[in-house]
């Protein structure tokens, strides 16, 4: 995509502003680096903002540091404790995380003026920073830390503060730290496979594919099998709604290759759901974007019953489809959503069925509902703002003033 | 007519960006919420009292700012919400002042409940406790400069929200200009006193930016009509 194509969603002079902001930024090099080039919300969004940094002049870089299943079960411990979930790292554990980051260290070239390091698994790699005096530091953090699990807080806060700033999704993820801490709330791209319009015919397609009949309204969770989305809560809501109101369920996510967590939760709620013919349980392999777009569209309810959350992309996603959404009060969630105006929030397997009920028998109020969802998203979460505040946010490593003339 | 075509010096749209920056601090009472207001910085207080003009600028009308909202619908302490919602927040020349009307209405309503023992201090969930936040502004100027009324209303048209938010808002009482960009140059550069004052006596903060657009783009067009007739 080039960055004249959004001039249709977000108006010329949008556009004309981003030019005018990275001219400031003209030539500078900045290197990402995360864990995975595929699946989940941190792959997806580089794959869109690099080329438009290039393209507005800015020399980006993206490269993925290397592990074995080991250390990303590691890591995806460091993620749950993150999230909060009461497990403890082993110190062999942690020698396996810090023994990856240093062969990581010899094989990568981090030479940038900004390295910018995604989320705790390559976090490490900060230890290199004597080597690059000249060099800024940034520590993004795409992970629900509201109330992280002290262990891994506590280990993971060392390098933190040696990085030059930190960035977070959601105002609650602030910690106490001695660098600077950034909000910059992720973004969907609108000109994606996976959020463009599409005909009816590619939507009943994909749902013929699928085996899926629309003569019952569909209630859909699309999100990764992760015990924190707690997919089988989703099945338990669909049953308390389906007592009143003869429904289907669509039950849809992708895996990554840094969670080695899913199959095992798909296999859980493949159990569960035996014998109803009303539940699709659809394992969606990487690069299935046409069909996750085509599932939110046909859906006539989405829910997103997270236990803990980064931003929730796919909440974002369903909103800009301008679909009702019924989602948890957790991590960047209530940022999207102002309850009963731009969706619904929920909190209990029973509130969320509430309302599932209420939108199901009020289709005009659930039609409101997406369309302020839709506008929301469109002021405030799509890709242009978020490669706005980017650029922001490097040319702010360079000022410590609150009010900078550029 | 002559008047309005040229103007002395001619008027640079500038803009600004926003970044937000967490300051970490957070509280889950009114007697934590003085204490923020009171000694955090001038831009924590800008970014709680402009945010929602952005955030929902399609909007209106929405809560004016995050202090009011959160003392309302978190603390439910409705009264004073409503207090602090009602602050007219264009009567104030810097955001010093603004900060001290804040900190006062707060600690008024805190020592009537605690003179009366009317009332009981509550305390907020976790999970929706106020979040201290600042404002970073970028500021830097457009390719767009008017040399006259006519080409200033056709740019004004097309420049981003973010340039009128600057030259409204920002200028006025952030950087401590006293009165919008477009007044004083209307009325310095373009001698026109009467619309000068037709926009100063605006109340940007009852209009969502783009209905504050239409009704700037209304009173110059209809000025410009009403000199062209002479």
């Amino acid at each position: 995509m080039k960055l004249s194509d959004y001039e249709a969603v977000v108006g010329k002079n949008v556009i004309e502003e981003l030019r005018s902001l990275a001219q400031r930024l003209s030539g500078k090099v900045v290197r990402n680096i995360n864990s995975t080039a595929v699946g989940g919300g941190v792959a997806e969004i580089l794959n869109r903002i690099i080329p438009l940094l290039n393209e507005l002049g800015v020399c980006a870089h993206w490269d993925v540091i290397k592990g074995g299943e080991r250390f990303f079960s590691v890591t995806k411990k460091f993620h749950n404790m993150l999230h909060g979930r009461d497990e403890e790292l082993s110190p062999k554990e942690i020698e396996l995380f810090l023994q990856t980051s240093i062969e990581n260290l010899k094989t990568m070239d981090i030479c940038a003026d900004i390295i910018f390091i995604h989320d705790p698994q390559p976090i490490a790699l900060i230890k290199n920073k004597p080597l690059f005096k000249k060099s800024k530091w940034l520590w993004r953090c795409h992970i629900d830390v509201s109330q992280p699990n002290p262990q891994i807080w506590d280990f993971l806060r060392p390098y933190i503060e040696q990085y030059d700033a930190s960035v977070f999704s959601s105002p609650s993820f602030a910690q106490t730290l001695k660098v600077r801490q950034f909000l910059i709330p992720p973004s969907i791209d609108p000109l994606s496979d996976k959020n463009k319009e599409l005909s009816g015919e590619t939507i009943e397609d994909v749902l013929r594919k699928f085996g899926i009949v629309r003569d019952k309204p569909i209630i859909a969770q699309i999100s990764r099998f992760d015990y924190l989305k707690d997919p089988l809560g989703v099945i338990d809501v669909y049953r308390l709604v389906k007592k009143y109101i003869d429904c289907q369920l669509v039950l849809a996510g992708g895996t990554a290759t840094d969670d080695p967590e899913s199959n095992k939760v798909l296999s859980e709620v493949t159990e569960k759901v035996k014998g109803d013919s009303d539940i699709h349980v659809l394992a969606i392999p990487a690069a299935s974007d046409i069909e996750i777009n085509a599932l939110q569209r046909a859906a006539d309810v989405i829910l997103q019953k997270s236990v803990r959350e980064g931003f929730a992309l796919t909440v974002t996603e369903a909103l800009w489809k301008a679909k009702p959404v019924v989602a948890s009060a957790v991590g960047g969630i209530p940022l999207q959503i102002k309850h009963k105006y731009s969706g619904l929030l929920s909190r209990t397997i029973e509130g969320t069925a509430y309302w599932v009920k209420q939108l199901l028998n009020s289709p005009e109020y659930a039609k409101t509902l997406g369309e302020s969802g839709r506008e929301h998203i469109k002021q405030n979460f799509l890709l242009t703002r978020h490669l706005r505040d980017y650029l922001l946010l490097f040319l702010a490593l360079y000022h410590k003033e609150d009010i900078v003339n550029i | 007519m002559q008047r309005l075509r040229k103007a002395k010096q001619p008027f640079t749209f500038y803009t600004r960006l926003h970044l937000q920056e967490l300051t970490g601090q957070k509280t889950r009472d009114l007697k934590g919420l003085l204490k923020g207001i009171r000694e955090l910085s001038g831009s924590v207080i800008y970014h709680h009292t402009h945010r929602f003009l952005q955030q929902h600028q399609f909007l209106s009308p929405e809560p004016p700012n995050d202090f009011a909202y959160w003392v309302a619908e978190v603390l439910g302490e409705h009264k004073l919400g409503e207090e602090l919602a009602s602050i007219d927040t264009i009567q104030f020349p810097s955001i010093r002042a603004l900060r001290e009307k804040l900190a006062q209405t707060i600690e008024g309503h805190i020592r009537y409940m605690e003179k009366t023992g009317q009332g009981q201090f509550r305390v907020s969930s976790v999970e929706e406790q106020f979040h201290f936040i600042k404002t970073i502004s970028f500021v830097f100027p457009t390719p767009y400069v008017a040399h006259n009324l006519p080409e200033f209303v056709e740019i004004f048209k097309k420049v981003t929200i973010n340039s009128i938010y600057f030259h409204v808002f920002e200028a006025k009482l952030r950087l401590e200009k006293g009165v919008n960009d477009f007044s004083y140059w209307i009325d310095t550069s373009c001698a026109d006193l009467k619309l000068s004052k037709e926009l100063a006596g605006l109340d940007p903060y009852t209009h969502t930016l783009e209905g504050l657009r239409t009704k700037i783009i209304d009173l110059i067009e209809a000025r410009l009509e009403e000199v062209k007739k002479g």
